[in-house]
């Protein structure tokens, strides 16, 4: 006999076991349909494999597993499929789901099914698919995947194996009854077990308060070629669950936020055990289950083998339920099940009890009355936390120390709330808070995914901008350098004037300008005065002639500021000012012209004035021409001589050489046009324009050839940026994949591995081009040095 | 038929605050019984003239926050205060003072944090500390042993004491030892118990009230409603440190065994101290609140002002519990140890 340890805490309650146990198991008639909800257990729901009206047989796989923590399903008895909709389901919340509903024909015909003779000879990968085939879960708690927990990957290296047969919640004896009735079943499927994980230990765990079980199994056991040890515990709430059942038969606990398999350690359910045996000796899939019916409202409480999907009201009938004195239905056990809203909903392979409880038997709650802080909680907690510390914790909303107060490791057994004084509905309120900080960490993680995206945005756009600053910053310092390094006016002219000739001329420009208008309005003034013969026109005539006196003075000024400015050979011909002012003045002349035409027409006074002012603008056009004339000239030579910047010249070449390819491209083209249509005289004309234009494309490629050759610093500038730009690339391609494998582990995703191995070229990649940038910065520089 | 819907577990074990409470006012029944055997009714008036006032005080508070009175005041935590603090008086303490004790322990020291559970202090020991303060000379007239006094003063002589009718007679005060070794100057504990008249009576009649206070604990502990962990805490250190100084000086320091029996020791551990709404929580927390309790409750005693020290102990204690929580965490299963500090 092994040695027993405790854990922690624990309770006593009245078991009311005995109830059902008073007759023994039967089977339970056919009822009128089956509903198979898609999702009987934690993980994914299943697909459907049959469509309406498509006649099954018993056996016969309807659907299968959605995902990896999924499973199969199959018909529990011969019939058609009626529907596949949604359908109320046994769950806390009291929602529906998808589920396939199956009419039975009562015929019972089987699928045809293939059991394993020899599970040793056979491979643990097929003994395993046999199982997984069968639609096998969980028949203790939250129904998972038995395969999976059977056929743990090589390293997981488990060293104890656990049957569960404790049951440790008041009023079931569903497991208590299959051990009594199916021994060999349970000692079949731990063998099988066996065989799959090879451990070295194997233990079934049952409650002292199930002597006959015990007894079964032990017999059951003694025939056993393996070394099977039966360890009765002593009964305590809740000694079944799956962490405490560990803690007491092997002293060790299961670290938080590890499974048992991490630890070496599988527990499987005495039900789930016997069905293994069932789908690997017969093949035959899970499709029925003993559930126990008890509660004071039954009039033969006992246990019952039902099919999967048979509705509940159909077992309340069954066992006599007087629905008048039923008030609570509960599936599961008082400690941890859920009420069911309406008796319409199925049994499904997790179903190990239902109580059909009346008022007097579970009377409703009595108010809740303030917390004492008096420790029974804690005293009983399984979990070793401080029940009461979270009660206040939850109702204050401070979650954060909930969490710290380890609130994620309550299994939500219900003894705190059990011996509560003050009635207080613990439980709820840590579901509460669970369902809180959920919701919150979700929430949490979006908004940092938000966060992180914002914060790349902004610097991106700082890097932008601080980009352009530079470029302009840079830009500006090349001009002043151009600027600095012409040679300097050997004579400023003195005083403000000369500090600042530029403001001095717009200035004045401005006054020019507005004497001009002033002149011009006068002049109309005195026009209309002169047409209509009213006011008095000498007047306006005097202030014309004041207005033209500022005006001429005013040009004048400017004519020789500008003068000034252009004989300044500080300053540089501005080309495109010259360029503007000539053309300027020729607008005026010919305006002038036609204002003069337009007056001698109709006799006017003003003709006479505006023939001299026409005269004046004239000599003024031809000036500024001849200014921009000069001008041009002397830029022309003076970028002749200039050679301080051959990139542009490349560029200017560039560009040159690309103009010419274009063009004679165009005229290649109107040629062949021209040859196809056998327009001769087209021919003609574009035949020498393309030789010509091909002479010109060449010379310029030619010169851009020799620029090029003449300029080694600038290949390895652009070699720079390039490998620069190259290795920032790779750097963002890496970062990229980084965070998608990371987001792939958080998920779980297949994808992973493969983003590891992306990752790792990336990498590889990245430290490659950065090397490149590093081999070239010294060359770099040593072109610049030189 | 209509199903109801509720949420896991769908059964509890009867019982509530009000039985709780119930269960510890019946554990004081011997240390009163004592009490009134050894030094006559006055206990036995002030435990019920308290539990009036405790019952108006709360009903009309509640009232007052628009509660169920009824509801509240079958939780018995009100009358279990009044009991307490009754205990704790001197036999012939008069009305007045009672009342202002109560209004203390009920208005100030519970209801206003809230009521039930609420209060970071024991009440009957901020009642029991504000008179003492409050109402010095009140407050240590004890009353003389039975067996001193000669005859035991009727019940009608002792309301008419207590309600002011007729003055306290001389008669009827006496020092506790407690009080006699706080003022026995230069005499060696050998002179004093050779030299004060009546020290071994009163020590004798003490000893047996003592006996009957943990004979009520014990029950307590029985019926699970209170754990070990705080009085053996508290006897535990007042007898290592008292033995300590006695050892090292048996003339000048009192035994273990007239610590552990004289004064409010075991009503403190086993009544006091283990009010769960005021102590700590964790089993650990729990026994670091009530060592610390004796070494205050000895350190008070021998160097203090007061003759005897559970309220003030208790009180100073019931301030470090916060404290005390967050460092005494038990160990989570499945993780390597225990958080400690204030996070989250």
């Amino acid at each position: 006999m092994s040695r027993i340890w405790s854990f922690q805490g624990g309770i006593h309650p009245p078991e009311n076991k005995q109830q059902s146990l008073q007759q023994p198991l039967q089977p339970l008639s056919l009822p009128e349909r089956l509903i198979l909800p898609l999702q009987q257990n934690i993980g994914t729901p299943a697909v459907p494999r049959v469509n309406v009206g498509e006649k099954v047989l018993k056996g016969q796989c309807i659907a299968d597993p959605g995902s990896h923590v999924s499973v199969f399903h199959h018909a529990p008895t011969s019939g058609t499929v009626s529907d596949i909709g949604m359908y109320p389901v046994p769950h806390a919340s009291g929602m529906d789901a998808l589920c396939i509903v199956i009419e039975p024909d009562g015929e019972e015909r089987w699928a045809e099914l293939e059991g394993i003779e020899d599970f040793r000879a056979a491979s643990k990968k097929d003994v395993a698919e046999k199982i997984r085939v069968a639609g096998l879960a969980g028949m203790g708690g939250a129904g998972f995947p038995t395969d999976i927990k059977l056929h743990l990957s090589d390293d997981h290296i488990v060293t104890t194996l656990i049957a569960n047969g404790v049951e440790c919640e008041p009023y079931i004896t569903a497991d208590d009854t299959l051990m009594r009735a199916r021994a060999e079943e349970v000692i079949g499927g731990l063998e099988i077990a066996t065989h799959l994980i090879q451990p070295t230990h194997v233990l079934i765990g049952i409650e002292d308060n199930k002597p006959e079980a015990a007894m079964a199994i032990n017999a059951a056991a003694a025939r056993s070629p393996l070394d099977i040890e039966v360890v009765v515990v002593p009964t305590k709430y809740p000694s079944g669950g799956e962490r405490q059942l560990i803690k007491l038969l092997t002293g060790v606990e299961v670290p938080h936020g590890q499974i048992p398999a991490d630890i070496g350690i599988v527990v499987q359910n005495v039900g789930t055990l016997a069905a293994v045996y069932r789908a690997v000796h017969a093949g035959e899939p899970l499709i029925s289950r003993i559930t126990t019916l008890t509660g004071d409202a039954a009039e033969r409480p006992g246990n019952y083998e039902v099919l999967l999907g048979t509705p509940v009201s159909h077992l309340l009938d069954e066992a006599g339920v007087d629905r008048e004195r039923l008030s609570r239905l509960i599936m599961g056990g008082p400690m941890m099940g859920y009420t069911l809203d309406q008796p319409g909903v199925p049994l499904i392979k997790t179903s190990n009890c239902l109580i059909a409880g009346t008022q007097e038997e579970f009377p409703p709650a009595p108010p809740a009355q303030n917390c004492i802080r008096c420790g029974q909680c804690e005293q009983v907690c399984p979990a070793s936390l401080l029940p009461q510390q979270l009660h206040w914790f939850a109702k204050g909303r401070e979650f954060g120390k909930a969490l710290d107060y380890n609130l994620m490791d309550c299994i939500e057994c219900g003894a705190c709330a059990y011996v509560c004084p003050s009635n207080i509905p613990l439980v709820q309120y840590y579901r509460f808070a669970k369902g809180e900080i959920r919701k919150e960490q979700v929430e949490q993680r979006k908004a940092e995914q938000a966060r992180q995206r914002f914060e790349a945005r902004q610097a991106r756009l700082e890097q932008e901008k601080e980009e352009k600053a530079r470029k302009r910053r840079e830009r500006a310092e090349a001009a002043a350098r151009a600027q600095t390094s012409r040679p300097q006016p050997a004579a400023t002219n003195a005083g403000a004037q000369a500090s600042d000739p530029e403001a001095q001329l717009k200035q004045l420009k401005t006054q020019a300008a507005v004497a001009r208008t002033k002149l011009k309005k006068a002049q109309k003034a005195l026009e209309q005065a002169e047409a209509t013969g009213e006011g008095d026109s000498q007047a306006l005539a005097a202030e014309v002639a004041a207005a033209q006196a500022r005006s001429d003075a005013l040009e004048k000024q400017l004519q020789q500021a500008q003068q000034q400015a252009q004989a300044d050979p500080s300053k540089e011909p501005d080309l495109k000012a010259l360029k503007v002012a000539a053309a300027v003045a020729r607008t005026k002349v010919s305006k002038t012209e036609k204002a003069l035409t337009e007056a001698e027409q109709k006799g006017a006074p003003s003709a006479e004035k505006l023939r001299d002012s026409l005269a004046t603008l004239r000599a003024k056009a031809d000036e500024a021409q001849r200014a921009f004339e000069e001008a041009e000239r002397a830029a022309a030579s003076g970028q002749e001589e200039d050679t301080a910047s051959p990139a542009l010249d490349i560029k200017a070449l560039k560009t040159a050489a690309a103009v010419a390819r274009t063009k004679l491209k165009k005229a290649q083209r109107a040629l062949s046009d021209a040859r196809e249509t056998g327009d001769t005289e087209q021919i003609a004309e574009f035949e020498p324009q393309v030789r010509e234009l091909e002479a010109q494309a060449e010379k310029a490629a030619r010169a851009l050839a020799e620029a090029e050759a003449a300029q080694p610093a600038s290949p390895v500038e652009a070699d720079l940026k390039a490998l620069k730009s190259a290795a920032a690339i790779a750097r963002t391609k890496v970062k990229k994949t980084e965070k998608a494998l990371a987001d792939a582990r958080e998920k779980g995703l297949a994808s992973a591995d493969q983003l590891e191995t992306a990752l790792a070229g990336l990498r590889q990649k990245a430290a490659d081009a950065e090397r490149a940038l590093q081999d070239a910065q010294p060359r770099a520089g040593a072109v610049e040095d030189a | 038929m209509t199903l109801i819907h509720t949420s896991s577990p769908h059964t509890g074990r009867p019982g509530h605050v009000g039985g709780v409470m119930r269960q510890v006012i019946l554990a004081t029944l011997p240390g009163l019984a004592a009490l009134v055997w050894y030094f006559g009714w006055g206990p036995l008036v002030n435990v019920l003239w308290a539990s009036v006032l405790a019952l108006v005080f709360e009903a009309a508070v509640i009232k007052l926050r628009r509660r169920p009175v009824a509801f509240y005041l079958k939780d018995y935590s009100a009358v279990l205060t009044a009991v307490l603090l009754g205990l704790a008086l001197p036999p012939y303490t008069p009305w007045w003072v009672t009342l202002v004790g109560m209004f203390v322990a009920i208005v100030l020291a519970k209801q206003l944090y809230g009521g039930l559970g609420q209060n970071p202090f024991n009440p009957a020991m901020v009642g029991y500390a504000l008179l003492l303060i409050a109402f010095p000379v009140q407050m240590t007239q004890w009353a003389p042993p039975v067996s001193l006094s000669g005859d035991n003063p009727g019940l009608l002589a002792t309301l008419k004491v207590i309600f002011e009718l007729t003055p306290l007679p001389d008669a009827f005060t006496h020092a506790t030892p407690l009080d006699t070794f706080k003022n026995k100057g230069a005499l060696t504990q050998e002179e004093l118990w050779a030299q004060v008249a009546g020290l071994k009576d009163s020590f004798g009649a003490w000893q047996a009230v003592s006996l009957a206070y943990l004979l009520g604990g014990l029950y307590l502990l029985v019926r699970r409603i209170i754990t070990w962990h705080i009085p053996v805490a508290i006897l535990f250190a007042l007898f290592m440190v008292s033995g300590f100084f006695y050892g090292s000086d048996p003339s000048n320091f009192a035994p273990p065994l007239f610590h552990l029996t004289m004064g409010a020791t075991m009503l403190g551990a086993f009544f006091i101290a283990t009010d769960p709404a005021t102590a700590a929580t964790s089993n650990k927390g729990k026994l670091v609140y009530g060592f610390c309790i004796g070494l205050l409750i000895y350190i008070i005693r021998s160097w203090g002002n007061y003759p005897d020290a559970v309220a003030f102990a208790v009180l100073l204690m019931n301030l470090a519990v916060p404290f005390l929580d967050y460092y005494t965490r038990p160990r989570t299963y499945g993780h390597k140890k225990a958080n400690k500090g204030i996070r989250g």
